[in-house]
């Protein structure tokens, strides 16, 4: 008897000891990650200052005459998810409100996963959607739309992003206590009133941070944007036209055969380094804010 | 006095399960009228019955008439959002919204369309008088309501229920889950606005149906056993069931 407790005793600390490892793997990774971004967009502002980083106009990394003005990459990021929100925000909210206010439990079983389908799509997809198919469309009703532009990618993105609002707006909602409708509708309020003055508000927080993991998920979209949106870095807001974002750019260079070390190369990791800002930011963000919701309600 | 509510063989149930049988019952205005009995003997679903609560539980429906100021409330003649503007209703647990203490009373107000703030601010202030809460928070009518103690959170939920001025509040056992000096506070001020209002108090604490109520009913398994002058039920009941119960047999 001894003898095997000792053995599963052994047993258990090898199983404890492989986990430890699994999640120090994906920690090291992490980590990986960040060092080599830190340190190559090190190396790059020991040739670009940061104050042309910011301030400059172009981004031409690739010509004779080299400018780095990463503005004009995130006008295209913030261009395409303007676009991307203007469209997901409002479908999503009012998937959600519907969702969780006038469907039946059993509408709410099937319609949610099938929504949840759209987030399932692979983005290249969605990519070769809005290039061969929406692009197309659109230039019936804009014949000035060129054949890479924000627009139509920017369209694209936001039914992407639909249900990731759609659907934590609705656990948020969701979650709100049954008192709270009841007391309203003792008040006396209509069914849309209980849904936009106490339910809406009551989850303002879970809302928001929706909006901003869409918003942070709008950012970081590839494919979309590297297939339809062109690769024209433009500091411009006009939709109509050619522009690169900040990751389809990304993509334009590693695709390329830039040899290490040089300029063209570091400009990955720099893009990448303020990207990867961004969207860590927009991340905390929204974790504060959902831990504030949980606190009001649990 | 006239009769406020009368009952006529209202059966309720919740798909096939009977949760009220055959209740008979008349309620007269500006009078408090207790509802007493175990757990899940119907004196909620009773009570949800009277401002349409229960049409929120897709499976209830219910059979027979209640008529409120002679008129069948499920009759289709009354708008469900009408027979709430007549029918306030205070709940178990303190439910304000997660908004200011001024914008928790005057919700019942703005949904009807109000706009003028003399009138609001009037109301509020009226309101949180009857509910004696005004001294507690008139000089911080701003913040938020969730700050307040559990019995000031049920006192607002009662100044905003008087702040759409109903003539009838159901009370849903509104002091289950206070402490005894915020119980004593809102026992007297049911008393106090009884002048005013006609009370259905739902109630397991039966000193409070003793203390508070004019009539008194008791409901045993979905049936009203009993039903009558609050003194006669607690010192001469009819029926042995309420005997054994008020004297604590069971229950």
């Amino acid at each position: 008897m001894i003898l095997l407790r000792s053995r599963s005793l052994v047993r258990e600390k090898c199983v404890e000891g492989a986990l430890f490892l699994s999640a120090l793997l994906s920690i090291f990774t992490t980590l990986g990650i960040i060092s080599i971004l830190i340190f190559e967009t090190y190396e790059f502002f020991k040739k670009v200052s940061i104050f042309d980083f910011l301030t400059d106009r172009q981004w031409t990394p690739m010509f004779v005459d080299k400018h780095f003005g990463i503005l004009s990459l995130f006008a295209g990021t913030f261009l395409t998810t303007l676009i991307a929100m203007v469209v997901a925000i409002p479908i999503g909210l009012i998937c959600a409100v519907f969702l969780s206010e006038y469907a039946s439990n059993r509408m709410r079983t099937y319609v949610k996963p099938i929504l949840e389908i759209l987030a399932a799509v692979p983005t290249v997809v969605y990519g070769y959607f809005a290039l061969l198919f929406v692009t197309p469309l659109l230039q019936k009703l804009i014949p000035d739309l060129a054949g890479f532009n924000a627009l139509s990618p920017g369209i694209v993105m936001g039914i992407m992003i639909i249900p990731i609002i759609s659907s934590l707006s609705e656990d948020a909602m969701h979650a709100v206590p049954m008192s709270l409708r009841e007391g309203a509708y003792a008040l006396g309020a209509t069914r849309l009133q209980v849904a936009l003055r106490v339910v809406l508000p009551a989850a303002l927080s879970g809302i928001t941070a929706s909006l901003i993991l869409g918003i942070s998920r709008a950012i970081g979209e590839t494919m979309i944007v590297a297939v339809a949106a062109g690769q024209q870095p433009r500091l411009t807001l006009n939709p109509l036209v050619p522009i690169e974002t900040v990751t389809a750019y990304i993509v334009q260079v590693s695709l390329g055969d830039t040899p290490a070390g040089t300029i063209e190369y570091q400009t990955i990791f720099a893009t990448g380094m303020s990207l990867f800002g961004v969207t860590f930011l927009l991340n905390i963000l929204s974790y504060k804010l959902k831990k504030k919701f949980r606190e009001a309600y649990e | 006095m006239s009769d406020e509510f009368q009952i006529k063989n209202l059966n309720a149930f919740y798909g096939s399960k009977q949760a009220l049988k055959n209740i008979n019952l008349d309620i007269s205005e500006k009078t408090i009228t207790a509802l007493i009995g175990p757990s899940g003997c119907g004196k909620s679903t009773f009570i949800r019955c009277l401002n349409r609560m229960n049409d929120l539980v897709k499976s209830f429906h219910l059979e027979g008439d209640i008529l409120y100021q002679g008129t069948d409330l499920y009759s289709g003649k009354w708008d469900v959002i009408d027979i709430r503007d007549k029918i306030g209703m205070v709940f178990q647990k303190p439910n304000p919204f997660p908004k200011s203490i001024r914008e928790n009373i005057t919700f019942g107000l703005k949904i009807r369309g109000m706009k003028d703030r003399n009138i609001l601010e009037h109301i509020t202030e009226q309101s949180l008088k009857k509910a004696a809460i005004w001294d507690e928070v008139k000089d911080r009518l701003n913040d938020h309501a969730l700050s307040l103690s559990g019995g000031q959170q049920q006192r607002l939920c009662i100044a905003r229920t008087l702040a759409v001025q109903p003539q009838v509040i159901l009370f849903d056992e509104p002091c289950s889950a206070l402490d005894p000096i915020s119980t004593a506070k809102i026992e007297e001020l049911m008393l106090e606005i009884k002048k005013d209002f006609t009370i259905i108090i739902v109630t397991h604490n039966m000193q409070q149906a003793a203390r508070v109520s004019d009539q008194s009913g008791f409901f045993l398994l979905g049936e009203l056993i009993e039903m009558g002058k609050t003194q006669d039920i607690f010192t001469n009941p009819h029926d042995k069931r309420t005997e054994d119960y008020i004297t604590g047999r069971f229950g």
